[in-house]
């Protein structure tokens, strides 16, 4: 009998897509399920009749994507990536923590909920340093800091903004890197491939959302164990690591759960789309 | 297929092989719109959600 995945999405990026055509190669039934069109009774039973073998978490928004996870999960069935690995994965001060505890290298990282403790935090660490929303993606409201009046001017627009999550106000070293980073794709237990990400001239982010290119890097030892730990940090699934290289050697910053992949398939040929598969079907045979 | 823009009636194309909730862009104004495609292939175009704070990967 073939197989059913089903894909819960909210928009149709080029991942989905190319996920979509990789189940369709695979010879696997997909099941496709806009999120925006769904709702669930928290009293009845969702079963593999309605979701299949496996589901394949893809919300593009965090929030969304995590609820729908958790309903999912608390009826047994099995979600890519878990709730744990995705709660993890979507706030930058639990990835953080996660990583600290595993000891894998990551930069120092501060966390204050008051602008005066944050002001007093960065005056005890030094500038520069990089203020980041702790929920949020593609580069969204990271901030360098390179002295007091900026801290205290970024602190007081976030304090405006009036979101409860910019009031916790996370705060990393600035790592004296080269103009990119490197994104290592992990899924399950293996590293599948790994780019640089550069940016463009005068930007100082590396995110492709804002331009960065793509291309082919190196998968070192170092880099290999960074981002395996780094996975298995965040409870494991399918994750794209990301690191800097520091004077000290490679740091993970970052780890993504809803992963991008369109730039790294393009830069190394690696059929990313497919591997994700494959790996959904190797769960559903344990 | 073509569709036409509901803010500026500018012409719209849909590829052949856009799949449901597909972003695509009117090419004079420039709004978003999501494909919904029904079952039987009749395409219709909503408004595309602007960026959430909770967006990304």
């Amino acid at each position: 009998m073939a197989k059913v995945f089903s894909i819960i999405f909210d928009r149709t990026r080029w991942e989905e897509k190319a996920l979509i055509k990789a189940a369709r190669r695979e010879r696997i039934q997909t099941n496709l399920i806009d999120a925006k069109n769904i709702s669930f009774d928290i009293h009845a039973r969702y079963d593999s009749e309605s979701f299949g073998d496996i589901v394949l978490q893809r919300c593009i928004s965090y929030f969304r994507g995590l609820h729908i996870t958790a309903i999912l999960e608390k009826n047994a069935l099995r979600v890519v990536n878990s709730f744990d690995t995705s709660l993890i994965c979507g706030n930058k001060l639990f990835t953080s923590l996660a990583l600290a505890k595993a000891r894998v290298p990551t930069p120092r990282t501060y966390v204050a909920f008051t602008p005066e403790a944050a002001l007093d935090t960065l005056d005890k660490t030094g500038y520069p340093a990089v203020i980041k929303p702790v929920i949020g993606s593609w580069g969204r409201l990271v901030s360098p800091v390179n002295d007091r009046a900026t801290a205290e001017a970024i602190l007081e627009h976030r304090e405006r903004l009036g979101s409860s999550l910019l009031q916790i106000h996370y705060i990393q070293e600035m790592v004296n890197r080269p103009p990119r980073d490197i994104r290592t794709i992990v899924v399950g237990d293996e590293v599948i491939t790994a780019v640089y990400r550069s940016s463009p001239m005068n930007v100082w982010r590396t995110n492709v959302a804002l331009g960065a290119t793509t291309t082919p890097c190196p998968i070192t030892h170092e880099l290999e164990d960074h981002a395996l730990r780094a996975a298995k940090a965040v409870g494991g699934g399918v994750l794209a690591v990301d690191s800097m290289e520091s004077p000290n050697g490679n740091v993970v910053h970052e780890v993504n759960s809803t992963i991008e992949f369109r730039g790294a398939a393009a830069a190394t040929g690696v059929n990313i789309a497919t591997k994700i598969i494959e790996h959904l079907v190797s769960i559903t045979k344990r | 297929m073509k569709c036409k823009c509901s803010e500026c009636d500018g012409e719209i194309n849909v590829p052949k092989d856009a799949v449901n909730g597909e972003i695509v862009t009117c090419p004079d104004c420039g709004l978003e719109f999501e494909l919904a495609i029904d079952e039987h292939g009749k395409c219709t175009l909503k408004v595309a959600e602007v960026v959430g704070e909770d967006w990304g990967e």
